[in-house]
């Protein structure tokens, strides 16, 4: 995640000196043990099947097992949905609270913050409740028919829900700090001046220097989205995550080298967004004088 | 870098601009209070005044950034209150660097001919054009954090004048910059302007930039107009005490009245405009006006002398603990060190007074 964000470089005089140099070493070296050992762990039980040596059958399995595509296919739906609703809703809100209602941040800080402190669990036995509740209530209304939609098992949008509102924090302070970077109120002065209106200044001058922000923004919701487990599960979908969980009880290895695979998938998912973000980002090594 | 550039760029005709009566309050301070301000088409007025007196308010409300609470903004006769900011017609060159980071200098220039959908060939074009006006035809393609400060505002004057605005802008465009850079970029504005033939408002604290620059001064205080005049006039006859003052060094020496003269350090000087109500006043003199002459029987005493180059400012002390400035030439003041016995002496001429302060 080192390079999701671009404008953080250490500058010379935090450079470590060489009397901390072997301890480096050693940290590296237990950092490694720990993330790496699971992972290889992980990837010799998928590979090594007892009576059998070596093989790869496990991951050839992948693709023709039942419902693999399909949660896979949900899951980066949901998450893309997410990430647009979720942008769609917290860009403009931040924009303008920030030229208009500074006083107001401390207030939507607390607010975005607090689905870190309500459990999944909490959260989603209160979304079931209301799921419950709501269709008896209103059964005779057509707003019936939208509790039914909500719960659409092709695209639940009820995940979308509960996905943005969990992704809040997250999204919060990403486009917080990229927010912090620039100057939004001259940035949107500046090109109201040179004619553009409201969201001509948003879209043309204050978005393309939030970029790294909103790439942050992204890869968390995606990180989130790919690996939530608990919503769906209760609510009774069937994501990526909850289908690994359900195939490890019949399949132990196959479970294990979907886990895998979708860890590669993710690192590749956030390479190819950071390569993206690279791409055409000026350096912002400011040079002034 | 010639006329010619500047003839193609050129703008079609300057705006009047008129304030009226306008007020604007933020929370509990008043910004403006009632300001009146006519700025002739094609003149450059320089809104002077320290910080928190409103006239960058002043300014933003004509660029369309705030809104007043009452009264008007005119151009050319007409009622801009309610046009919104990118409908107004007025280039801006911000204080801070404002140039879009993410673009290069000729993108940056280009800005406003794309909001107006003007054809890429047609706008590049125009946008080299405006480089080349603000001398950095060579810097189109670099990135704003790969220019100098200096560079940067020249950049930001191209695009504010990208769209022929029919006023334009500037928000002490020059403050943050290194001395050097600032001398060099002050000419340059005043040039172009002069070229260009635009009306302008610039909003300076610095006195200096403002009485070198602009045909006009409109010195504000606590969101009210205190003095609009030509720089010499200001300097020469301030109209308050306040302009008085804030434009140029003054000291006030303790004088009585006497019908139309002001009786002050022995001499009887006649007065220059009204005279305040009550007979205790304060006689207002630029240092260049106060003499001092070395002199054993002198009450005065030299307090301190600073070397400006040229001349040299004394500060003396009068026998009633006043303190007043004075620029000597170099090798008058040579004689005078801290503690010399002086007399001080004011030339016949009108004399500014001032109700006695504090």
């Amino acid at each position: 995640m080192a390079r999701l964000n671009p404008s953080i470089r250490l500058s010379p005089s935090l450079r470590l000196k060489p009397s901390i140099r072997p301890w480096r070493g050693v940290i590296l070296a237990f950092a490694a043990l720990y993330f790496v050992v699971p992972l290889a762990a992980s990837v010799v039980f998928t590979v090594d099947v007892p009576g059998q040596g070596l093989t790869a059958d496990a991951y050839t399995e992948i693709l023709g097992t039942e419902g693999f595509l399909s949660s896979l296919r949900l899951s980066l739906e949901l998450a893309a949905v997410t990430i647009a609703v979720v942008l769609l809703l917290m860009v403009p809100a931040m924009v303008a609270l920030r030229l208009s209602a500074p006083g107001l941040r401390p207030v939507v800080e607390v607010i975005c913050s607090l689905p870190l402190v309500v459990p999944p669990i909490a959260f989603v036995a209160g979304i079931g409740t209301v799921l419950q509740w709501g269709p008896e209530y209103l059964s005779t209304t057509p707003l019936f028919q939208t509790f039914v939609a909500l719960q659409n098992p092709t695209f639940p949008v009820v995940l979308v829900l509960a996905y943005v509102v969990m992704a809040l924090p997250f999204v919060y302070r990403a486009l917080d700090a990229g927010l912090r970077s620039i100057d939004v109120r001259t940035l949107v002065e500046a090109a109201r001046s040179c004619g553009a209106s409201w969201p001509q200044a948003l879209v043309r001058a204050v978005l393309p220097n939030l970029r790294g922000a909103l790439l942050n923004a992204a890869f968390l919701t995606l990180a989130l989205v790919l690996g939530e487990f608990t919503v769906a599960q209760l609510l009774g979908f069937q994501p990526f995550a909850v289908w690994i969980v359900t195939v490890s009880g019949s399949q132990a290895q196959l479970s294990v080298a979907v886990s895998v695979l979708s860890l590669l998938v993710t690192w590749a998912l956030l390479l190819a967004l950071a390569a993206f973000g690279d791409r055409r980002a000026p350096s912002r090594t400011a040079s002034q004088g | 870098m010639t006329l010619t550039t500047a003839e193609k760029v050129s703008m079609a005709n300057a705006a009047k601009v008129e304030f009226r009566g306008l007020r604007r309050e933020f929370g509990a301070t008043v910004a403006l209070d009632g300001l009146d301000l006519t700025v002739q088409p094609g003149e450059l007025l320089a809104l002077l005044g320290p910080s928190g007196c409103g006239k960058t308010t002043a300014l933003r409300l004509l660029a369309g950034f705030e809104h007043p609470d009452a009264g008007e903004v005119l151009v050319d006769g007409k009622d801009v209150t309610g046009v919104p900011a990118h409908r107004r017609d007025a280039g801006m060159v911000f204080q801070s660097y404002s140039l879009f980071p993410h673009l290069s200098a000729l993108d940056n220039v280009a800005f406003g001919l794309r909001m107006r959908k003007v054809r890429n060939a047609e706008r590049q074009a125009r946008a080299a054009e405006l480089l080349d006006l603000v001398g950095l035809a060579d810097k189109g393609g670099s990135y704003p954090h790969q220019l100098s400060g200096g560079q940067q505002q020249r950049v930001a004057l191209a695009r504010a004048l990208a769209l022929r605005p029919r006023v334009l802008l500037l928000d002490e465009p020059l403050s943050a910059l290194d001395a050097k850079v600032r001398l060099n970029l002050r000419e340059e504005i005043r040039r172009l302007q002069q070229e260009l033939g635009i009306t302008t408002l610039f909003v300076t604290h610095d006195q200096e930039e403002a009485l070198s620059m602009a045909d006009r001064v409109a010195v504000m205080h606590a969101g009210r107009l205190e003095q609009c005049a030509a720089p010499a006039e200001l300097y020469g006859r301030p109209a308050t005490a306040f302009v008085a003052e804030f434009v140029g060094t003054m000291s006030r020496i303790p004088g009585q009245l006497d019908g139309k003269a002001v009786k002050v350090l022995g001499q009887l000087l006649p007065i220059d405009g009204t005279a305040p109500s009550s007979p205790e006043v304060d006689v207002l003199v630029r240092p260049e006006a106060v003499r001092v002459r070395a002199d054993s029987a002198g009450q005065a005493r030299v307090v301190a002398t600073a070397f400006l180059g040229a001349a040299i400012r004394v500060t003396v002390r009068l026998a009633d603990g006043t303190e007043v400035k004075a620029d000597l030439p170099t090798h008058q003041a040579a004689a005078l060190g801290a503690g010399a016995a002086v007399t001080v002496t004011l030339p016949e001429r009108p004399v500014l007074v001032a109700e006695r302060a504090g």
